[in-house]
């Protein structure tokens, strides 16, 4: 692509994915409500569409205020770095064939690094707004990512000895006889548990867990810089949603349909399960979630680990 | 870890499963849930079947009420019946608990099945007599408290009441 089409087509990825997730916002209040036998926000336009916009609306308006007692500089810039994080995840996200911003050679690495960042946001947010809740809640996210983290790379490695490269690109072309989701099983478990920690999602929310912690690590949190830490969250969805359907579910792979509306139908079956997960999985306690992690995550990511390597040198003849 | 496994995906499946259900929402005001005639909601003070306000400001209501929202004050008109001169609820106050109706001798006060009475200004929440008297007896059809009772008005003297024998002299009373 030449530079202005790759300029445009990356202006077009960012407004898509931040009207993507600000549609989100209503999307999953309406299944939640299917699933829970109620309507959710149905009074605002067409089936209630114009929530969004009165929401939008609602935090635009709010006092932008910043405790006294916070950190200042800290406490603004978190809520930006987790929606720049996730929105640089998506450079590496190959929505079609032919149709990706970048192909980097070391894209998984780039996508586990990039949500990696994204959880310092929740943690500066947690230590600069100097609030009890705030903290436990950033400590949380802070044990969390260093138990989760560990697997979600290691569930990936498997997907990489099949393909043997770490290109998003070259993972979906590997695809074309079988769906990693197959041979990957293990790996598809472990990272899609991993993945819902990374995003801060309901079952494993428990760096917010409004029930514990008031609203855990955006407490002190209003208006717009509130709104950023949930457009990151929603964005952390999509991209999660996005990484699963590439290395699991064969990308834009599929008969019949052109490739990136594949790829949008994946992912978008994919958001539903997770707003599923939310619906009907209960949050773990903080030490069952931990020992999740440890005990039985890490073996099993390991096992998969091992077990795929002695089959891709079996297949390979050595 | 199966297990628990297993049941996780018993609630996935239960959960989806209610994707073909009817949702349970009362869309209110649009439609209008059913409430009871013993509803506890806006008080309002009846009249007896002759069409005279029932109230004879006894205070008992006002006593009873546990948030004091209830003030009134007592008169007597020409013919020796009581009445409120006065009678003020604070809706602002009121949680319409119904110890009023409760305590009230003559059936007067009565709460009825309306709660849709929200106002912008706070003052407009304080009922005076005329916002809560109806026209009509409301859950006690026949029952007039004078008729029954043994107090004398003009029109009507002692033991001249329904179910009411005669007054005795008790000094002629010898044993």
């Amino acid at each position: 692509m030449s530079p202005l089409a790759t300029a445009l087509f990356g202006l077009a990825v960012l407004a898509g994915a931040v009207g993507l997730a600000a549609i989100l916002t209503w999307f999953e209040r309406r299944l939640l409500g299917v699933w829970q036998d109620r309507y959710g926000p149905n009074r605002l336009g067409p089936l209630g569409i114009l929530q969004v916009v009165a929401d939008m609306l609602k935090l635009l308006t709010k006092h932008d205020w910043v405790p006294p007692f916070a950190d200042r500089v800290v406490f603004v810039f978190a809520p930006t770095a987790i929606v720049v994080a996730m929105l640089l995840g998506f450079a590496v996200v190959p929505f079609g064939e032919h149709l990706y911003l970048l192909d980097l050679n070391i894209g998984l690495l780039f996508f586990l690094g990039m949500t990696s960042l994204a959880v310092y946001s929740v943690l500066l947010g947690g230590l600069a707004s100097n609030n009890k809740y705030a903290l436990l809640g950033g400590l949380r996210s802070a044990a969390q990512m260093v138990s989760y983290e560990v697997f979600m790379g290691l569930s990936l490695m498997g997907v990489v000895m099949l393909t043997g490269s770490f290109s998003l690109r070259d993972i979906v072309l590997a695809q074309q006889d079988l769906w990693f989701c197959i041979p990957q099983v293990l790996g598809l478990y472990v990272f899609l548990v991993a993945g819902i920690a990374e995003s801060h999602r309901l079952p494993f929310d428990l760096p917010e867990a409004e029930h514990e912690l008031t609203a855990g690590f955006h407490t002190e949190y209003g208006g717009m810089k509130f709104a950023m830490f949930m457009l990151g969250e929603y964005l952390g969805l999509i991209l999660i949603c996005c990484m699963i359907t590439t290395v699991f579910f064969g990308g834009w792979l599929g008969p019949w349909l052109p490739g990136p509306v594949w790829f949008a139908l994946k992912t978008s079956l994919l958001i539903c399960f997770f707003v599923l997960l939310r619906a009907a999985i209960p949050r773990p306690r903080y030490d069952q979630l931990m020992s999740l992690g440890w005990k039985y995550m890490l073996p099993l990511s390991l096992f998969n680990l091992v077990l795929t390597g002695a089959i891709a040198l079996w297949l390979r003849g050595a | 870890m199966l297990k628990s496994l297993r049941s996780q995906l018993t609630t996935l499946w239960t959960i989806l499963s209610h994707t073909f259900t009817r949702a349970e929402t009362v869309q209110y005001p649009e439609q209008k849930p059913y409430l009871a005639p013993r509803y506890r909601g806006r008080i309002v003070l009846t009249r007896d079947p002759d069409g005279d306000e029932r109230c004879v400001a006894c205070n008992l209501c006002a006593v009873a009420c546990p948030v004091d929202c209830i003030a009134l004050q007592q008169d007597v008109r020409e013919d020796g019946r009581w009445y409120p001169e006065f009678f003020r609820i604070n809706f602002s106050r009121c949680i319409l608990c119904g110890m009023c109706e409760e305590a009230c001798p003559t059936n007067a006060i009565q709460l009825t099945p309306d709660f849709e009475m929200c106002e912008y200004d706070r003052n407009n929440m304080v009922y005076e007599k005329e916002h809560l008297l109806i026209d009509g007896p409301g859950k006690y059809p026949d029952y007039n408290f004078y008729r029954v009772s043994g107090l004398a008005i003009s029109g009507k003297d002692k033991g001249e009441a329904q179910r009411e024998l005669p007054p005795i002299d008790v000094k002629s009373l010898l044993p």
